[in-house]
């Protein structure tokens, strides 16, 4: 028996509706008065139909017949209003400045029940902006009804936009309420709007804009210090294969931005293999990883055995060596791949962003950077302290001749080493072709930032360069704002040349026989 | 000198002679090209156009080669950073270029130049003051990479950073001021820099009587810098610098003070490279940001380190030598340049330790 009633009530809802929006229509070719009565109660009635009608008296695209029936006109041709039959034009409607802010209220209210998420916002925000009073009963409706979280937070801030509008102090109160516990700039300037309005409640509207400062305080605060970190989490990718290399083997790879870039090439390559197999394509960038780790490995392989080896003890001619290497690798990729920027997708669930509570928005791919850059961190100290490889690399960095007397291959040992260390630049190419343009010269821009963070960390050690590459890129963040990004960059560059004067040897020294070499 | 009695030494005359020969038979035959190119277009021996401003463009390179072989060759700096003097010395010069278009620009402002009409500006920005005067900008064009090299050098030199350190953290100044220089509000033409200069005391700048004035200037500052680099490493100095790359602590227990010498090097050095910049702007006619990309730095030391570093001729020799296939590929097969610039540097650094000269000096005796 209730289903049958239940079945009654959602057939006669929308019959009540559409009883109400035919009656509602005849109003729009009356006068300015009855215009906006009619807009404001197609409005209310949340009809679909109703929109491409307003739309068209909004648009000056409305007749009206001698009868008093609507036409619209479409492309040149007149159509009826309500059955679209052809029809001879008649006059046009006009309308004055309070329909028109009647239709912009009414299309707010009809996107408000859309079942469109993204128009939904949209009307969320125009109610917001045109606040009105009488959107109160609608918007808490609309409110009730709503399921997504980010869009019903919309709504409620329209909401409490619109109860400060209200003529009475308790609906005002209410909306200083709601709004003082956002952390939304729109909400502060609101409040700051209806002080000047309502001196009778200057105190709570004073306490209310003073809790939304301390929180967009905290949110500019928390987004800088991740930004940093994402500006860390990069340099500290880029800088630990030359940690490795630079730092425990006293070579300059000036080809080590090259190698960054031969892995993100490396991750577009995979990527093409991967596009021709469904099941394949979601994991081209796990399977990258891997990839660019041995396809940089084995080009640091080559270029230690082939060039490097035959210049230990010469620093400078190694810099130099390895530059014009690196001038080679980027004209070879150039000719190879062509001097554009080459796209690289990113799977679903690096893409968005996260809306972490106090409104603070973290880029997800960036997110996933900082975790991959502890990851890598963890798994290069791993290698080093727990591995045979890097007991016997410790042993050569210690004592090359003693190490090589205790019978370990110290040849083999250096081009493991630099295999190492530029297999994590490769890695690194990875992450950076989630965020940065795949390009024959990805490397350059990212090469004399991580050489400060090994001089400013402290050579040869890792630990030094986590915090270094950390600190260098929430510095740089956090002079940003009010410096710009070429003079946060030039006043860290003078930082470090100051830093290195009270501690030339970096943050964290190597202490003994070590440091001497 | 024992080597000079035996008979297969008086054959051949000493390396020294043949390079000494050949810089002169060169520097003569520069000389020569403004001459020629005044003869008439079908003569056996005419010159064009081009081959006179390319080969002036070179003498400007030799004479930023010149500094760099000073700074490393001798004292053991290697500076990646001296493009950015050679820019600073062209900006310096530049901009009394800018200075005396004056009312003859598009938008026909006494005194503003376009690109600050166009942003804007209301009136010069203060260190635009006084770069009307000839003298004072030509002096400005050696005094202000004189005092960053200084303050720079002081800071690194006084903190014992050398060796790869010092190179690192000078290829980011030219990095950091490039950067800067690309920035519309520093007052400096952002990324267009300047250009479209009409004069330079008083004679204009697109005849061929004036770019054989400039072409002989820059020659002859290629002697002057010349003569002045061998007088430096002839004299004690010289001995105390090369002491210094080859053994710094030593120096230093010796009781010389190491940070001085140098400093007084590297600024030197800083101040040729910005008289080589202030030369070639007026020849080229164009000064831009991309002046200061650290690979114009990095591809100048590859000129020393062609031409063989320590040797003061090498950097002439190296430079015009790497910047003649430079401009001879570049034409025909662009694409190869780099490859070729890039083989240079591990050749040379692999094989060729000592460069062309080291080459030439591999004779009997040696």
């Amino acid at each position: 028996m209730w289903r049958v009633v239940l079945l009654l009530l959602v057939f006669a809802l929308p019959v009540r509706a559409q009883g109400g929006f035919e009656a509602a229509l005849p109003g729009l070719a009356g006068g300015f008065a009855q215009q906006a009565e009619a807009v404001e109660r197609l409005g209310a009635i949340g009809d679909p139909r109703a929109v491409p009608i307003l739309r068209a008296l909004a648009e000056g695209r409305m007749q009206k017949r001698a009868d008093g029936g609507l036409l619209i006109v479409e492309g040149g041709a007149v159509r009826d209003a309500l059955t679209g039959a052809a029809a001879e034009a008649g006059e046009v409607v006009r309308i004055n400045n309070r329909v028109r802010g009647a239709l912009r209220g009414a299309f707010g209210r009809l996107q408000l029940l859309s079942p469109d998420p993204a128009e939904r916002i949209a009307a969320a925000e125009g109610l917001f902006r045109s606040r009105s009073p009488e959107n109160v009963s609608l918007l808490e409706d609309a409110v009730g009804r709503e399921t997504d979280p980010a869009i019903r937070d919309r709504m409620t801030l329209a909401l409490a936009a619109s109860r400060l509008a209200a003529p009475e102090d308790v609906a005002k109160r209410q909306g200083i309420v709601v709004l003082g516990g956002t952390a939304s700039a729109e909400a502060r300037g609101l409040l700051l709007e209806a002080r000047a309005a309502n001196p009778a409640l200057a105190a709570e509207i004073d306490a209310a804009v003073a809790a939304i400062d301390t929180r967009l305080q905290l949110k500019r605060v928390a987004e800088t210090a991740f930004q940093g970190l994402s500006l860390g989490s990069i340099l500290l990718l880029a800088a630990l294969g030359l940690a490795v290399t630079f730092g425990v083997m006293g070579v300059i790879n000036m080809a080590h931005g090259e190698m960054v870039m031969l892995g993100a090439y490396t991750t577009v390559l995979v990527q093409e293999l991967c596009r021709g197999v469904p099941w394949l394509a979601p994991l081209s960038l796990p399977i990258s990883v891997p990839a660019a780790f041995l396809v940089t490995a084995a080009v640091g392989v080559a270029l230690e055995r082939g060039l490097i080896r035959h210049l230990y003890g010469r620093p400078l001619e190694t810099l130099l060596m390895t530059f014009g290497v690196g001038m080679i690798l980027q004209q070879g990729v150039r000719l190879l791949f062509g001097a554009q920027n080459r796209e690289v997708v990113s799977p679903s669930w690096m893409q968005g962003t996260l809306l972490l509570p106090g409104g603070i928005e973290v880029t997800q791919n960036r997110l996933w950077i900082i975790l991959f850059s502890l990851v890598v961190l963890g798994l290069t100290v791993a290698a080093i302290r727990f591995s045979r490889f890097g007991l016997e690399m410790r042993a050569v960095v210690q004592n090359r001749r003693i190490a090589a007397t205790m019978g370990i291959r110290t040849g083999r040992v250096d081009a493991m080493t630099f295999a190492f260390g530029s297999g994590i630049a490769g890695m690194a190419g990875v992450a950076l072709s989630q965020i940065d343009n795949v390009s024959p010269n990805l490397g350059t821009g990212y090469i004399i930032d991580s050489f400060m963070v090994v001089v400013f960390g402290g050579v040869g050690s890792l630990a030094g360069t986590m915090i270094g590459a950390l600190t260098l890129g929430v510095v740089n963040k956090m002079l940003e704002p009010w410096a710009g990004v070429v003079l946060a960059k030039i006043a860290v560059l003078v930082g470090i040349m100051l830093f290195i004067q009270r501690r030339p040897k970096g943050l964290f020294a190597l202490k003994g026989r070590a440091a001497e070499q | 000198m024992s080597a000079s009695i035996t008979l297969g030494g008086r054959l051949r005359p000493a390396p020294g002679t043949i390079l000494r020969g050949l810089l002169l038979a060169g520097l003569a035959l520069l000389a020569l090209l403004p001459v020629l190119n005044r003869l008439p277009p079908d003569a056996a021996l005419y010159v064009s156009d081009f081959v006179v401003a390319v080969s002036g463009k070179w003498i400007c390179y030799a004479i930023l080669a010149l500094a760099i072989d000073l700074a490393w060759g001798y004292a053991g700096i290697l500076s990646l950073g001296h493009g950015a003097f050679f820019a600073l010395g062209g900006y310096a010069i530049g901009m009394h270029l800018m200075r005396l278009i004056g009312p003859r620009g598009v938008y026909g402002h006494p005194v503003l130049p376009d690109f600050m009409v166009f942003l804007g500006y209301t009136e010069l920005p203060w260190y635009w003051q006084g770069f009307q005067f000839f003298p004072f900008a030509f002096a400005m064009a050696l005094i202000v990479p004189g005092v960053l090299a200084g303050v720079l050098g002081w800071l690194a030199f006084r903190s014992r950073i050398t060796g790869v350190y010092l190179s690192i953290i000078t290829q980011a100044m030219t990095y950091a001021l490039m950067l800067a220089f690309f920035r519309n509000d520093m007052g400096f033409g952002g990324n267009n820099g300047f250009t479209d200069f009409k004069e330079l005391l008083g004679m204009p700048l697109n005849t061929a009587g004036a770019r054989a004035a400039l072409f002989y200037a820059a020659l002859a500052s290629l002697g002057a810098s010349l003569l002045l680099c061998r007088h430096i490493t002839k004299s004690k100095l010289g001995r105390v610098l090369v002491a210094v790359r080859d053994a710094e602590s030593r120096v230093r227990f010796l009781g010389y003070d190491t940070t001085a010498v140098k400093l007084s090097v590297f600024v030197l050095s800083a101040m040729l490279a910005g008289l080589a910049g202030a030369l070639y702007v007026p020849l080229i006619g164009i000064i831009n940001p991309g002046e200061f990309s650290p690979g114009n730095s990095i591809e100048a030391v590859v000129w020393v380190a062609v031409g063989g570093r320590g040797t003061l001729v090498g950097a002439l020799l190296g430079a015009f030598s790497v910047n003649a296939i430079k401009t001879w590929l570049t034409s025909f097969a662009p694409d190869l340049w780099l490859f070729v610039l890039g083989g240079l540097f591990v050749a040379v650094t692999l094989l060729l330790p000592r460069g062309i000269v080291g080459l030439l000096q591999k004779g009997p005796g040696r």
